[in-house]
């Protein structure tokens, strides 16, 4: 039987599961965010870990006809949103049903009002979303259950009569957290086959390209071929879907860490520091490491490592917000916007508004002020996302600087205007130095855990000889 | 005598010798003793002795208040008149105590100073922590030595002699005209001797950590072993005895092959032994202590327990030079040595007691011991290739103790180490 390995990073923000094989290679990821139940959002990244891998072994399956076929790589792109979008949709039904009792239980007295308001965003959005995932690849944009349906909840009581508002508002947010809350099983198999079930109607529906085709000729080509040939794939498909759905995953070891790594229901000696897991996952996937900056939700680090990816030291920002991801949590929601319109928005700035404060909640009264003064809203949010590179610059020179390779991990490494500030600022101070950004760099705590796991805890390491021995008068 | 009850004799003698100190200091008065606040740097123990002087340090009595959870309320008094939020803590918490009464550890008040004698100038706030308490008590005489920073790593001849200078032409008119007593230089060196002794005493104890398992833990035990030759006790035959019976005890740890004590009862297994830079924080000991020892980490040196003086390298009080004695005493203690100095001593003590470790707590209320930290730790950490760990918190306010940032540093540091030597124990 082969082995696998688990990695769980239960962070502040989201959580991560990494699968990875005897080779140290991902074949799993799976995110969530992290809510008051940190063992559901542990369980729910790992399962989302464990159908990933198992995608990932049905492409392996299917490597030769995915390279030379462009219609197995657009159905295997497709099945996987799609599939998604299942696993959405039982959630969506049990948090509709929940939506649906606490509005029941109101005491206002305009209930029914209410009640027929609600039924009308349900029945808005919830084809909205189907569309999104069958059409639009909704499934790998990254979002998370919680995100994809109080954005276009909230958009549409935006709608709806001022004094719906409230109780609306208030009905979602009883009822999102018991649902989130609430571990949803599911059976691969039936998920998959309902999945293709979904597909062969989008297929037979689709028309010929467009006059007005906005998109790009590949990606009709791709339909085009999908189109013409669905059935074939199915056919490839349906020959190992059945042994892959069978496969037990078998997790040999797994290794917790993260802030909320105490509350993993793992023994002691599997659960390891987030520092250590993430020097060594970043080192795994650029072996030149030697400092990683890692900006997660609630700290950030600066870490040292040696030609084996251990830490030789490290240096945190635990004290104050104002360097760290709820930060920019934070300064989004000042601006009424989501995290991930934060780095593009601050990417058109024409130069960097300079801010003072060095407290998060000051600095939220300061951009009030700014802007109150005419100040660019690009501008302010360029300064904002440079004062979080210039505290972490600040951390990374009190770890020790940079030596060799660079590489840039955590959540906030996907944010374009926080890594544009950091490539400046640090070949700025170091000079030409090779920076690594991997879109996998959210995971490397995960992964980080996972090798370890592999390795049984019990690192079986090159030799390292003992410090010199100093003479001293 | 069974084990248990001789090690307690130690801590029954240090006892003793506190109540005893704090029931003089409440009868000062019928005693006709006149009281001397001092700091532990430099401080001139021997000197108050020879003039019958008590002495009272405010910073101890700081950190006594915090080892009973007082600090935080005489910190809000402090605040409360105005001292800022970035003043040192020992200071807002001695002040504070005294405007609630300065009742000292024992529950007996603390008598107000005859003398205010800064005989250590290296931390820049004693200077305005005694201005403060100048301002309070208007009757209490101010002297104040200055003494030189070992700019270049050495004390000069010109050095020595301008501190005795200060000594002839200052110090000691001023106490005399203050005790009514004739300055009687057989005294001095009397005290002195016993000094000296106190201080190979000690210098041995803190040498048993060579020692594996260490028999002690020369960081969170140890600032109880200072207790004595700190607090005005060094050149008394008492301190020699204290040190005497606690070596005593230390060896027949060594003789049995026993790891140290902790609140917990002993260490079973020492997994990592350390250097610490930096004070304590107090007002959390136990629980600071608690990450260390959970984890079988035992600090095997510490920069903190040479602030009242370091006598690793051999200087002691010599009674046949009793002026200038004093003046290389002062100029000798930790924070009056120069960065690279200090570099040395903290390698000396991870080479020579095979530390797995160096850790620094860095503290927000001292400047005197923070500033240059981060260097000094690169700087070991280069050379001496040892891991180095970096924790902060404050001496004695507990707003600054974050006990879970703490103990995730600790604990990210412990696995650190771990992971370092299970690739030592591979074979090249």
């Amino acid at each position: 039987m082969k082995k696998y390995y688990l990695g769980i990073d239960l962070g502040s923000t989201t959580s991560k599961a990494v699968i990875i094989n005897e080779n140290d290679e991902i074949i799993g990821r799976g995110i969530t965010n992290t809510r008051a139940n940190y063992k559901v959002a542990a369980d729910i990244a790992k399962d989302e870990a464990i159908y990933d891998a198992r995608f990932t072994l049905l492409t392996n399956k299917l490597k030769e006809e995915i390279e030379s076929k462009p219609e197995f790589k657009k159905y295997m792109e497709d099945i996987r949103s799609i599939f998604q979008y299942r696993q959405f949709k039982r959630r969506m039904d049990s948090l509709e049903k929940k939506l649906k009792e606490t509005v029941d239980n109101y005491n206002y007295e305009n209930k029914g009002e209410i009640a027929v308001a609600l039924n009308k965003i349900i029945e808005t959005i919830r084809p909205q979303i189907r569309d999104e995932f069958v059409d639009e690849n909704l499934g790998s944009k990254n979002q998370f259950f919680r995100d994809i349906v109080s954005q276009r909840y909230n958009a549409e009581v935006e709608k709806t009569n001022k004094t719906l508002f409230e109780p609306l508002m208030l009905a979602f947010d009883k009822s999102i957290t018991p649902v989130e809350n609430k571990m949803v099983q599911f059976n691969f198999k039936e998920l998959v086959d309902e999945s293709m079930k979904l597909l062969e109607d989008k297929y037979k529906g689709l028309v010929g390209e467009p006059e007005d085709g906005k998109k790009e000729d590949w990606y009709y080509a791709e339909l085009n071929a999908v189109k013409n040939n669905y059935k074939n794939v199915e056919t490839s498909l349906k020959e190992h879907i059945d042994s892959i759905a069978e496969e037990n995953i078998h997790i040999a070891n797994m290794v917790g860490t993260g802030y909320g790594r105490a509350l993993l229901p793992f023994p002691e000696d599997c659960i390891k520091s987030e520092i250590l897991c993430h020097a060594f996952g970043a080192h795994a996937v650029f072996p030149d490491t030697r400092t990683v900056l890692d900006i997660g939700g609630q700290d950030t680090k600066a870490i040292q490592v040696d030609s084996h990816g251990l830490v030789t030291s490290f240096h945190m920002n635990d004290r104050c917000a104002a360097g760290c991801g709820r930060y920019l949590g934070y300064i989004a929601d000042e601006f009424g916007i989501s995290l991930n319109e934060l780095g593009p928005e601050a990417m058109k700035a024409e130069k960097e508004t300079t801010i003072c404060s060095t407290c998060t909640v000051f600095a939220g009264a300061e951009v009030k002020e700014l802007l109150h003064n005419g100040e660019k809203r690009p501008n302010i949010l360029a300064g904002l996302h440079k004062a979080i590179v210039q505290r972490a610059m600040s951390l990374i020179a009190r770890s020790g600087g940079v030596r060799n390779e660079f590489t840039f991990t955590g959540g906030v490494s996907r944010n374009q205007a926080v890594l544009k500030y950091v490539k400046q600022m640090v070949t700025d101070s170091y000079g030409d130095v090779t920076m690594n950004i991997h879109s996998d760099s959210i995971f490397m705590g995960a992964l980080g855990g996972a090798m370890f796991a592999r390795r049984n805890i019990e690192v079986v390491l090159p030799s390292k000889k003992k410090r010199p021995v100093l003479k001293h008068a | 005598m069974s084990k248990e009850a001789q090690k307690e004799k130690s801590m029954i003698l240090q006892k003793e010798m506190v109540s005893s100190l704090f029931n003089d200091l409440a009868h000062a008065k019928e005693l006709g003793k006149k009281v001397c606040y001092t700091f532990i740097p430099g401080n001139l123990s021997e000197l108050i002795q020879t003039f019958d002087m008590l002495p009272v340090y405010p910073e101890i009595n700081a950190l006594q208040s915090a080892m009973r959870k007082k600090s935080s309320a005489y910190i809000k008094e402090a605040e409360r008149h105005a001292h800022s939020e970035d003043v040192c803590t020992y200071v807002k918490c001695d002040v504070g105590m005294m405007m609630k009464g300065n009742i000292g550890p024992t529950g007996q008040k603390i008598p107000e100073p005859d003398v205010l004698l800064l005989s250590y100038t290296g931390c820049f706030t004693f200077l305005k922590w005694f201005e403060t308490l100048k301002r309070e008590y208007p009757n209490a005489k101010v002297i104040m030595v200055h003494t030189p920073y070992q700019e270049n790593g050495e004390i000069t001849s010109e050095m020595t002699e301008y501190m005795v200078k200060q000594f002839k032409e200052v110090v000691i008119p001023e106490m005399e005209k203050v005790t009514g007593i004739k300055f009687d230089e057989s005294k001095l060196k009397r005290h002195l001797t016993l000094a000296a002794e106190a201080e190979d005493w000690i210098t041995k104890i803190f040498d048993s950590t060579k020692h594996k398992p260490s028999p002690i833990d020369a960081y969170f035990a140890g600032v109880y072993y200072i207790g004595p030759i700190n607090i005005g006790f060094r050149g008394t035959q008492k301190a020699v005895d204290y040190y005497k019976e606690l070596y005593k005890e230390i060896q027949e740890r060594i003789d049995k092959g026993l790891g140290p004590i902790t609140p917990e009862g002993e260490m079973k297994e020492e997994k990592y032994r350390l250097v610490v830079e930096g004070p304590p924080n107090w007002t959390h000991f136990r629980e600071f202590w608690k990450i260390f020892y959970d984890m079988g980490a035992v600090i095997v040196a510490s920069s903190y327990t040479k602030v009242g003086g370091v006598y690793d390298l051999g200087w002691r009080h010599d009674p046949e030079r009793p002026l200038e004695a004093l003046a290389e005493y002062c100029m000798n203690c930790y924070t009056n040595m120069n960065i690279p100095q200090r570099i040395d001593l903290l390698k000396k003590c991870i080479v020579d007691y095979d530390a797995d470790g160096y850790v620094t707590n860095s503290i927000k209320s001292c400047n005197s011991f923070s500033a240059g930290q981060l260097g000094m730790m690169r700087e070991i950490e280069d050379s001496l290739e040892v891991p180095v760990g970096f924790i902060e918190s404050d001496l004695v306010d507990p707003r600054y103790f974050s006990y879970s940032n703490i103990k995730n540093r600790l604990e990210s540091y412990f696995q650190m180490l771990e992971q370092r030597k299970k690739m030592e124990a591979v074979p090249v």
